[in-house]
């Protein structure tokens, strides 16, 4: 028995979110009385793969190829399932991103295996596997039974604590089966040198209460001294304002980060839905009655123009202590 | 070429939920509605119909369901949907959702299979994929654009920090996000009066069974008040985010 964990690689690297699952699967192991084995897809060096045994892995499993680097669905559902079989794994562990969004589901089927998907913590109980799950976008909680024998978790991002405990892991090679690549990559657009919105552990968003684009200069400004990502509210992103990729809520980007600045929102349920895991929530909003107040942790009842070149000043002062 | 669009029934996004002894959904007073997602792709679908340089013949919309859900897929039909599939199953679990669907799709001659990426009641993001790996289809997940070119289907997709553009032969099944359909769009009054004349077909269950249960509900703890900082003190605030709240 052991489980399972899949970590992406981003250009042969790891990030904070593979470190996550590693700690989560550790966790996860520790509860079953097993070990932890990653399978790893595409080219990463020993050196990254190594950082993995650090969070808890006793084994890696590398799966190289250059035809591995973009997703294909199918083929990295064939080679995760081929890992979960050699590995005897009764918990498969992959994160609740795009790409875990997109092969667990085709796992699970694969190996008759019961999904949870979107998962904050550590399972409740092994016998029944029991989960807690986020249901209604995050306005009620319930606790799933998993009944197979075979279990497949994702886990959302910047839920779970990082744990070190100093282990090294057994790197080997995993000649896997490699189907047919039948997704065609013809191009890839990445955003260079911005700090991405899943990723950030700060995030500074603007409301139709900014009144117009013109006015988004103090939102960047604000979040490159925070080391922040920026965001947006539904109809700042739908009236063009930002695009779209900046949307939190409901319907766009679900996060988690350790603070959520919201300047000029006012708080609709289905921003809300997006936003409410974040662990500490600042709202500046001129209505005192707006929703954001509820979910707020702090609260500054003011126009979000004048608020936030004080709150940047605030920031310079602190930092240049 | 046809295309299949899988719509849930979802409580309005606005729906304050509560439950009847902590198991199940109260449905008093609940307004359903297509998942957001869902009805972003059907958009899209029929979009690409109207386009007459596509060569798509019709939509489908295809949903799992009992007859209380039968307003939602009419929606679908008033929308311009051209014809309606119900399975009639209560949604018990994402598998049992895409094994009941992948019955019903299962020699229909679909090119184009369409799911949302999430749904608004149980979030599990997990039905595209499922019904995609029980047909031994390709799938394409998290898909922001989509347009077709021949047989050939060109997409964006979303990945981390940007988004690449696939190209995937059909038959396939598109798990779509949003960026897929500008707005949703409402039925007009002729489209709900020619809804009544579309076929919407009810077929049984095959009885397949979940794999995970869904035992016990709850809601979340109510909040701690929020801190009204002075908006002539900015400075208390970052002071009280950096000594308090420990997050600067």
């Amino acid at each position: 028995m052991s489980v399972l964990v899949y970590t992406e690689n981003w250009d042969g690297k790891f990030k904070k979110l593979s470190f996550e699952l590693v700690s989560y699967a550790k966790g996860v192991a520790e509860m079953l009385g097993t070990k932890t084995t990653v399978v790893s897809i595409g080219n990463v060096d020993e050196a990254e793969l190594a950082k993995l045994g650090n969070y808890g892995a006793s084994k890696i499993l590398k799966v190289e190829g250059d035809n591995l680097s973009s997703l294909d669905n199918q083929v990295f559902t064939g080679i995760i399932s081929q890992a979960a079989i050699k590995e005897n794994a009764s918990v498969v562990i992959l994160s609740h991103n795009n790409t875990g969004k997109a092969i667990a589901p085709r796992l699970a089927v694969k190996l008759n295996a019961a999904l949870a998907s979107g998962l904050g913590k550590l399972p409740l109980s092994v016998d029944p596997f029991t989960v807690n799950k986020k249901v209604f976008s995050g306005k009620a909680f319930a606790d799933v039974v998993l009944s197979s024998d075979v279990k497949v978790l994702t886990l959302a991002q910047n839920s779970f604590e990082l744990i070190e405990n100093g282990g090294a892991a057994v790197i080997e090679t995993f000649d896997a089966e490699v189907g047919q690549v039948k997704t065609k990559v013809k191009d890839i657009q990445k955003q260079t040198g911005k700090i991405l919105l899943n990723d950030a552990e700060i995030v500074v968003s603007g409301g139709r209460g900014m009144k117009s684009p013109d006015n988004w200069g103090t939102i960047e400004e604000l979040a490159e001294l925070l080391e922040a990502a920026t965001a947006c509210s539904r109809p700042v992103s739908d009236e063009g304002w930002r695009p779209h990729n900046e949307h939190t809520g409901q319907t766009g980007k679900i996060i988690a980060p350790n603070l959520y600045i919201a300047a000029g929102i006012s708080g609709a349920i289905q921003h809300l839905a997006g936003v409410s895991s974040s662990k500490c929530i600042v709202a500046i909003n001129t209505d005192k009655d707006a929703p954001i107040f509820e979910a707020a942790d702090y609260g500054i009842v003011g126009d979000a123009l004048k608020v936030l070149p004080e709150f940047i000043n605030a920031v310079k002062e602190i930092k240049a202590k | 070429m046809k295309i299949a669009v899988c719509l849930g029934n979802v409580p309005d996004t606005t729906t304050k939920v509560k439950f009847v002894d902590g198991a199940t959904l109260d449905k008093a007073g609940i307004q359903w509605i297509i998942n957001p997602w869902d009805e972003l792709a059907l958009t899209r679908a029929i979009e690409l119909k109207e386009d007459a340089g596509n060569a798509v013949n019709s939509v489908t919309a295809i949903t799992v369901g009992g007859k209380d859900s039968e307003p939602t897929i009419r929606k679908a039909l008033a929308i311009g949907a051209d014809d309606a599939i119900r399975v009639d199953a209560e949604p018990a679990d994402a598998f049992a959702v895409a094994s009941e669907l992948a019955e019903v799709i299962k020699g229909k001659d679909f090119d184009i299979i369409m799911c949302g990426i999430e749904s608004s009641d149980y979030n599990g993001s997990a039905v595209g994929g499922m019904l995609a790996e029980i047909l031994d289809l390709p799938s394409v997940s998290a898909v922001s654009k989509m347009n077709i070119s021949g047989n050939e289907i060109e997409l964006d997709r979303e990945i981390d920090g940007g988004k690449e553009v696939v190209t995937v032969q059909t038959p396939f099944v598109a798990v779509v996000q949003k960026g897929i359909a500008k707005e949703p769009r409402i039925a007009a009054m002729r489209g709900i009066m020619m809804a009544r004349k579309k076929p919407l077909d009810v077929v049984p269950s095959t009885g397949i069974s979940a794999n995970a249960e869904f035992k016990s509900f709850g809601l979340p703890q109510p909040k701690a008040p929020c801190k009204m900082v002075d908006p002539a003190n900015v400075a208390e605030l970052v002071s009280l985010l950096q000594n308090e709240a420990k997050v600067l």
